[in-house]
């Protein structure tokens, strides 16, 4: 029988709290960035210009159709060398913060896009109509018109792909990033209970995602109301 | 001020506008009417370019519609249109939804924009529904909001698809009512509808179409007299019956 003993806990907290910080940032990062890039792709494959809309189409199916893990990999191969080469930074300085948000973000970003697209597809053609005949150009009547009802209809599903990717964030153990999840196997690994840990971790992922995805419905219901 | 020379529009092989053409003076007040699916709708949102054309020319207060080199948005920034669905923007107010285009397409300053669509809500009847927005309106009271944010625009003359077939029959009224006193006001007005006795009231002449052609182009008093077409009496009757 398994003896357990969560007496590495406490001491640990402020460590795992720092974990969580870096993966609320690296969270935080990828929402703003991938919604904006996202957002972006989804309006370029919209473009009348066919080579932009091939581009993003590709753009998107490509990091839809690799897993997650690998792209955080070549983004920790990659980037690092690219920014020391960029900046003359040392071999030294540590970038895999910055791997991990690039590499998240334009990953999210894909996903982003689709739901966007769906949004901009969920405003009919007679508020188009309508902002055209108002004298709007194409850009303002996707600017004023469509993209913000775009927006408020694909709440729900914005917020619920949030959640995700801040369950995701644990994939950056790859690199060895201290985030919530590395945090706490590195505290197992060296205590020798990693059991203990590990149950911890998924008990604090588990709340604060259940948490929010109930708040989402909340939103949801209260939106519908 | 609107003219309409052998318009010809084709979905693929399909042709839904064949060979229109008519006038249009300043001040007139034109309804075209014509069986579901004969192109009236199409016809009229040509007029604005919201619908491309393959053939003929549309010009309206001198501007071709159908040249490349015409900046459309600012031909229909002075072209008023309403829309059967309304599609007032229902993530604004009422008042937003009369702000908006004076603001970012005429420039107009806030304050200035503000109190024309206040203005214009008062003509309309709905000055005190400004702050409201437009899914707490019945349908009436949306398409008269619809019809006060294109007039906030000082439009050169104003387009009408079908504005009361989404209509409770109740509501019907309050919109005709807008309407006639618009086309009293001297508003240069064409009007896609199956309302005859709004025809009958302001309209100078009527267009009746049927498989994308103008069948008749008359006075209104002589086509509801004396129809020419076999097709456009025997729509009248089945339409005038109730």
């Amino acid at each position: 029988m398994y003896e357990y003993d969560w007496s590495s806990i406490p001491g640990a907290l402020p460590f795992l709290a720092h974990g969580m910080r870096v993966s609320l940032e690296i969270t935080a990062v990828a929402i703003v960035v991938g919604i904006v890039w996202g957002t972006m792709l989804a309006v370029l494959r919209l473009s009348s210009v066919k080579p932009l809309a091939w581009l993003a189409a590709g753009y998107v199916n490509l990091f839809r159709s690799v897993p997650l893990v690998m792209v955080l990999l070549w983004f920790f191969l990659i980037v690092p060398q690219f920014l020391q080469d960029l900046f003359n930074l040392g071999r030294a300085t540590d970038t895999r913060l910055v791997s991990a948000m690039v590499g998240f973000a334009l990953f999210e970003a894909a996903y982003y896009s689709e739901i966007i697209r769906a949004g901009i597809h969920s405003v009919g053609q007679g508020q188009i109509a309508a902002a055209h005949a108002l004298g709007m150009t194409r850009g303002q009547a996707l600017r004023l018109v469509v993209l913000p009802q775009a927006f408020r209809n694909m709440v729900p599903l914005l917020l619920t792909q949030a959640i995700i990717l801040f369950q995701d964030t644990s994939l950056v153990y790859v690199s060895a990033l201290a985030d919530f999840f590395g945090a706490a196997y590195k505290v197992g690994e060296r205590d020798g209970r990693i059991v203990e840990l590990l149950l911890f971790a998924g008990a604090v992922y588990f709340v604060l995602c259940y948490a929010a995805s109930r708040l989402v419905r909340r939103l949801q219901r209260r939106a519908a109301a | 001020m609107i003219s309409l020379r052998n318009v010809s529009k084709y979905y693929g092989d399909f042709r839904v506008l064949a060979d229109c053409s008519t006038e249009v003076r300043k001040g007139e007040v034109i309804v075209v009417c014509g069986p579901s699916g004969s192109g009236k709708s199409t016809l009229i949102k040509c007029v604005n370019g919201l619908e491309p054309f393959q053939r003929g020319e549309i010009i309206v207060d001198g501007v071709s519609v159908g040249d490349r080199k015409t900046n459309l948005s600012r031909l229909r920034a002075r072209v008023g249109m309403v829309f059967q669905h309304f599609e007032l923007f229902p993530h604004m107010t009422v008042a937003e939804n009369l702000v908006i285009a004076q603001t970012k397409v005429l420039g107009r300053r806030r304050e200035e924009a503000l109190a024309k669509g206040t203005k214009l809500l008062e003509r309309v009847g709905l000055e005190d529904q400004a702050d409201k927005y437009p899914g707490a309106l019945s349908g009436g009271q949306q398409q008269r909001v619809a019809i006060a944010r294109a007039l906030c625009m000082d439009p050169i003359c104003m387009l009408f698809d079908e504005p009361t077939s989404a209509l409770d029959p109740e509501m019907i009224n309050e919109v005709l009512d807008v309407m006639v006193q618009l086309a009293k006001d001297g508003m240069t007005m064409i009007v896609v509808t199956h309302e005859m006795g709004f025809a009958r009231k302001v309209a100078q002449r009527v267009i009746f179409m049927d498989h994308g052609r103008i069948v008749e182009d008359d006075q209104t008093e002589s086509f509801f007299r004396s129809p020419r077409s076999a097709r456009a009496r025997q729509f009248l009757s089945k339409i005038l019956r109730d």
